[in-house]
């Protein structure tokens, strides 16, 4: 019984470093969410067109290649250089910056003031349309990202937990990385948003509109900012799920692994994003762990298998029901 | 009236700081408010009266930027003001509370009243970021400037409470402070008393004053309480249904035969 009580810890702790890349997607939702009142669904997208444009800027990939080329017969592809992976990732912020500027610039701008369904369908129509800028620019083939993180089996906590436990425990090195990583990036935010002038007025904004353009703060200002470090977020995410599983386009879906994240620690929320990630992280490992485990078959009479697909959904589903606004969101109490 | 002029109780006010020339302001078919010209003089505390419904805080809003008048020139310090955005108004030293208090409920007293000096924080956002060096030597001057005010409305008991937890004569009072943190020019007030008890008043009109009278502040207020306007105001606007009716000391629109039917009710027979 205590080599599967191991097993089952090994799990826990391999399902919270996941938890933990599911609250980095999750954090980008927070961040517009509390800002701007908008239920951002192209957060997976960004992040996906992060990682592209991060690989496709350090290997010299020239972007709209197929474009250029169809457009006057040339036939270029690459600028021939490599980038190294510092510089690379500046130009790649860059470009999510340059990104927020032009959503307030095109989108949000016009839509000031409109219902949240239809800030909503924006968002879809944004996520689809940079899913089609993402294609053409760099190709719909999966990139392998080349930063220096680091990958594969951590020898010390296997060569440790052997010795105490006579049972090597297997977790990733970029794991663990991303999880410090993300620790970094929430740390960072709370200060900033805490502490600093532009983090006041990140608050204020997200708390009374009108307040706050009678203080002088500019809400459009205020969005492309919001939007920048959403990006950025967006794009450390992309490169983390990138560096696991190759850059393709179904990165795009872990927008939707966010969602019953967002659920269970309320849309309003950065620890609630980093907790919620969390526990849905290490809930599905254990869960799944438990119901497929022979003991249980033996206790039971059947066991179950694939249930990472759907247990994120129905912990969510079961929260909708007790605590609507999540564990850390602020309660919805409207005076009548 | 010359440039400038003597209150009863000793204080010269000066000339222009704003004035408003023929505003008309329409909603569609609805106009709320109509050719209304008037001044506001440097030190003044200037009062904007009427029933229910008149436009005061449609005009209130034509000043500040929210609403956009389709007829008339606003003239701040002289010069005409082109349309402009809320915040830009606000960055020209307009401040303004709000007749339901605009305040930002989950940030503290200290954090809602520090909001008010965001004009005034010039640092750039990797600075900040870095927070060592310019950033913080900017918020420590800044706070300075805050604090000064949170002992000026004694309210230092609550300055880590979060806005939204303080009862609504605290609130009021906090949102004035915001307004004052701007150091503003001129500033707004939207029923500041509202839905206040005597004692609240008493104290709230006290503030009033001591902030006209110690940083010399132009003053514009709408109130529906008549005993305090006509005890604190240099001179009052008076409007019904959108127009001017009266515009004088407090003496002159008491005695102004339309103000009074206007507040009473008249048979328009």
């Amino acid at each position: 019984m205590f080599d599967q009580f191991l097993y089952g810890t090994e799990a826990a702790i391999n399902g919270l470093m996941t938890g933990v890349m599911y609250s980095l997607v999750a954090l980008g939702f927070v961040l517009i969410f509390k800002a701007s009142g908008i239920f951002n669904y192209a957060q997976g997208v960004m992040a996906l067109f992060g990682a592209l444009t991060l690989v496709g800027i350090q290997s010299g990939q020239v972007p709209f290649a197929h474009l250029i080329n169809a457009l006057f017969g040339t036939n270029v592809h690459h600028f021939g250089w490599e980038l190294p992976a510092i510089l690379a990732i500046l130009l790649a912020v860059g470009v999510m910056i340059l990104f927020a500027w032009m959503v307030e610039r095109f989108l949000l701008k016009h839509l000031v003031n409109q219902e949240p369904i239809i800030l909503f369908m924006a968002t879809i129509g944004l996520a689809y349309f940079m899913e089609g800028v993402g294609d053409l620019m760099w190709g719909s083939d999966i990139k392998k990202i080349d930063m220096p993180i680091p990958q594969g089996i951590n020898n010390a906590i296997d060569s440790a937990t052997y010795d105490w436990f006579g049972y090597g425990f297997y977790i990733d090195n970029l794991d663990i990385t991303a999880a410090i990583i993300s620790v970094i990036l929430v740390v960072a935010l709370t200060i900033f948003s805490q502490y600093s002038t532009t983090g006041r007025a990140l608050r204020a904004v997200a708390d009374d509109h009108q307040a706050a353009l009678s203080v002088g703060i500019s809400l459009r200002k205020i969005w492309v900012i919001v939007w920048s470090i959403a990006g950025f977020i967006a794009l450390v995410a992309g490169v983390m799920w990138g560096a696991k599983s190759g850059v393709q386009f179904s990165l795009s879906l872990i927008t939707l692994k966010a969602l019953p994240v967002l659920m269970l620690g309320g849309f309003t929320s950065i620890p609630g994003a980093i907790i919620g990630g969390m526990v849905i992280g290490v809930g599905e490992k254990v869960f799944e762990f438990v119901v497929s485990s022979s003991w249980f078959g033996d206790a039971m009479g059947f066991t179950m298998n694939a249930t990472e697909n759907w247990f994120a959904y129905v912990l969510a589903l079961v929260f909708l029901v007790f605590r609507p606004q999540g564990l850390f969101g602020d309660k919805i109490i409207e005076r009548v | 009236m010359s440039d400038t002029y003597e209150t009863p109780d000793g204080r010269t006010i000066g000339g222009k700081v704003l004035e408003m020339r023929n505003i008309t302001l329409r909603f569609g078919g609805v106009v709320a408010i109509k050719d209304i010209s008037f001044d506001i003089r440097e030190g003044e505390i200037r009062a904007i009266i009427g029933p229910n419904g008149a436009g005061k805080s449609s005009m209130l809003n034509v000043i500040n930027g929210f609403y956009h008048p389709q007829e008339g020139e606003i003239w701040f310090h002289g010069e005409k003001r082109k349309p402009m955005k809320p915040y830009q108004i606000a960055q020209q030293g307009i401040a303004r509370t709000f007749q339901n208090i605009a305040l930002f409920k989950g940030m503290s007293t200290l954090d809602n009243i520090m909001t008010g000096r965001f004009n005034q924080m010039k640092t750039n956002l990797l600075s900040q970021m870095l927070w060592k060096g310019p950033a913080e030597r900017e918020e420590v001057e800044n706070r300075e400037i805050v604090e000064k005010v949170i002992d000026f409305l004694e309210i230092q008991a609550i300055r880590k409470t979060p806005v939204g937890a303080l009862p609504y004569g605290l609130q009021k009072r906090v949102e004035l402070g915001r307004a004052l943190a701007a150091r503003p020019k001129l500033l707004l007030l939207d029923e500041p008393m509202a839905g206040m008890n005597v004692e609240e008043k008493e104290d709230m009109s006290r503030f009033i004053l001591d902030v006209n009278d110690e940083f010399g502040t132009t003053i514009a207020l709408i109130e529906h309480d008549m005993g305090v306007v006509m005890d604190i105001s240099d001179r009052v606007v008076v409007m019904d249904y959108g127009r001017k009716i009266g515009d004088g000391t407090p003496d002159e629109v008491r005695n102004n035969q339309d103000v009074i039917d206007a507040y009473l009710g008249v048979d328009h027979g």
